[in-house]
């Protein structure tokens, strides 16, 4: 298990210096010149020069590179073009809204989609599996501009019981914090909901059909002990893997809701540094994002293997 | 009794079969009708648009739906059910080219790294890995943001992304089938590799690309709707469906049908290609149909 963990470790930090290179170089095809991004079209040559100089940007390109990665590593994220601040604390206060609301996410949609997948294994091809199936293909495939929207139309202006736009300040706790929260985490849950749905609902089918599941029944077991101790341990574990794979999707998801609801996190700030061409700022972002990513990822392989000790890992 | 038969030999009564099954799932006939309804709307669209999609008349400005304007009009006074249909060529021609791209790039990739294995394999793997550990919203925005949102940068951004899913999907038919009887008698009859991959094995691969290829699709228009919400999508005056509807926001108050008509339109199509390719998967993949 631990050369496993060690071993996928080590994919996971090769994997992410590619992602860096990808990263990086993405963001040196800015047209025009980051000097001249930062001083704006009616700089002099000259103070366009210094500007370079002082940012190192006269030096060669894979100079640049290891020095921009080495310094993110240590901590070190830079200094944002537009509001000269040190993006790393800005972008942290925005990680823990984002991660706050990823969590209400998670909790809701998971539990969620897997009691709705296990309804419809059981009633498979019936009408609640057709109901269960098509309305969660539909709500997977709605973007969250079109959900969150329509949601706040629904709840927030006819009905006014929830609040519209979720742009709290940035520092807001927890408790304070959760109204704003409901509208955005339905948002995000209702495209993976169907997702994680759909997926428990064809592992709980495999495992129906099973022999060990007919010997079960066969022995003159109650349904329900029959459902728990033997379909359920054995269908969810697959669940655990798509959740992760989920999670690649429930980060665009949150970019995009926290868009609409105008939700201080870190894709806010991201189509913010975008909007205003702000590169430090931008590739601090998508590190992060990726790191959060892979460690997620990496998360649930070692979550699958302690829970289902039949597979061999390593090898 | 699958692999000694080749693919080509498509028993006659499965396609019965099939028009059987497929009348059981009401939402794949749904789906079917939908998209067809929008490729004919994005075809005969310029010819029965009853105004220009940027035409103004500030006089009508924010007028609720009537028999001159079917869906209303927006905040310039532009004819939304003009725009509506204008903004479903960009849909269909941007998503559709972006996968057809990602779907003929992962095919040549998939097809030749399941074939060759070895190291060739290897490496192609490990760079789809990579591009995969990027959320895909996240490396589009970042490279839409920096190289600017045209039409064709669009088109490229989305057939680069999705090339990783179609490959590995690809290569996972390539490595099963590769290792059935038919390969080797073809191999022992002398045939060369270009044979082996176009006639062999190409055949069995399309049921379950034309699957995947109807998936991406769906998972397209959603990235492309996505991006032009954002503010990365087609620019204005284009009619991008997204971009409709981030900026209808602010009269959602006055004129909620501003927004409330592209939202829907696009609701509707991913809707109804995410049940085509349901059926797609029902027809063409029998055997796997829960997944």
């Amino acid at each position: 298990m631990i050369a496993y963990i060690l071993r996928r470790l080590g994919m996971i930090l090769l994997t992410m210096l590619l992602a860096s290179v990808i990263i990086f170089s993405v963001t040196q095809l800015l047209p025009g010149d980051v000097a001249h991004v930062i001083l704006g079209q009616f700089a002099t040559p000259q103070a366009v020069e210094n500007l370079r100089e002082e940012l190192g940007l006269n030096r060669p390109i894979i100079v640049q590179y290891w020095d921009w990665l080495t310094s993110f590593i240590r901590g070190d994220w830079g200094i944002s073009m537009v509001s000269r601040l040190e993006v790393r604390p800005m972008i942290m206060e925005r990680l823990r809204n984002s991660l706050m609301l990823a969590s209400v996410s998670l909790l809701f949609y998971v539990p969620l989609g897997i009691l709705l997948g296990v309804i419809a294994a059981l009633n498979e091809d019936r009408l609640a599996d057709q109901a269960i199936s098509g309305i969660s293909m539909a709500f997977a495939g709605l973007p969250e501009f079109v959900t969150g929207l329509i949601l706040i139309g629904i709840l927030a202006i006819s009905l006014d019981i929830l609040p519209a736009n979720s742009s709290i300040e940035p520092q807001t706790s927890f408790k304070e914090a959760f109204p704003f929260l409901i509208l955005p985490a339905i948002t995000v849950s209702l495209t993976s909901l169907g997702y994680i749905a759909r997926m428990t609902r064809s592992s709980t089918i495999d495992v129906l059909r099973a022999d060990y599941t007919r010997a079960a029944d066969m022995k003159g077991l109650p349904r329900w002990q029959v459902l728990t101790k033997h379909v359920l341990r054995n269908s969810l574990l697959p669940t655990v893997t798509v959740v992760a794979m989920g999670i690649g999707w429930l980060i665009g998801g949150l970019i995009v809701t926290e868009a609409v609801f105008g939700y201080p996190g870190v894709g806010r700030l991201l189509i913010y540094g975008i909007q205003r061409r702000d590169l430090i700022l931008i590739q601090a972002i998508s590190m992060l994002i990726v790191a959060v990513y892979s460690f997620s990822n990496l998360a649930a392989d070692i979550l699958y293997g302690i829970l289902n000790p039949r597979i061999r890992l390593g090898g | 009794m699958q692999n000694i038969l080749t693919a080509r030999q498509i028993p006659a009564s499965r396609i019965s079969r099939t028009i059987k099954r497929l009348r059981r799932y009401p939402a794949t006939l749904i789906g079917f009708t939908l998209v067809g309804i929008f490729i004919l709307m994005a075809i005969i669209g310029p010819w029965i648009t009853p105004y220009g999609f940027s035409d103004q008349d500030l006089s009508n400005r924010l007028q609720p739906a009537s028999a001159e304007h079917w869906f209303g009009t927006d905040q310039f006074g532009r004819d939304i059910f003009s725009r509506v249909l204008a903004g479903s060529r960009d849909v269909f021609t941007i998503a559709g080219s972006g996968t057809l791209l990602a779907v003929l790039m992962g095919l040549t990739l998939g097809m030749v790294s399941g074939y060759l294995g070895g190291a060739a394999d290897e490496i192609l793997m490990r760079f789809m890995d990579v591009l995969l550990s990027i959320p895909p919203l996240l490396l589009a925005m970042i490279i839409l943001g920096t190289v600017g949102p045209s039409r064709l940068n669009i088109v490229l951004v989305v057939g680069f992304l999705y090339i990783p899913m179609v490959a590995r999907v690809v290569r996972s038919v390539v490595l099963d089938i590769k290792t059935r009887e038919f390969i080797e008698a073809a191999k022992m009859r002398g045939e060369n590799s270009g044979y082996i991959l176009f006639r062999e094995i190409l055949p069995n691969v399309l049921p379950p690309l034309a699957v995947e290829a109807s998936m991406r699709f769906s998972y397209s228009i959603f990235l492309v709707a996505s991006l032009g919400f954002l503010g990365l999508g087609v620019q204005p005056p284009s009619p991008d469906w997204g971009m409709m509807v981030s900026e209808a926001r602010t009269w959602y108050n006055q004129a909620p049908w501003v927004l409330l008509y592209p939202a829907g339109t696009i609701a509707l199509l991913v809707v109804g290609v995410a049940f085509t390719s349901d059926g797609l998967r029902r027809m063409l993949l029998p055997g796997g149909v829960s997944g």
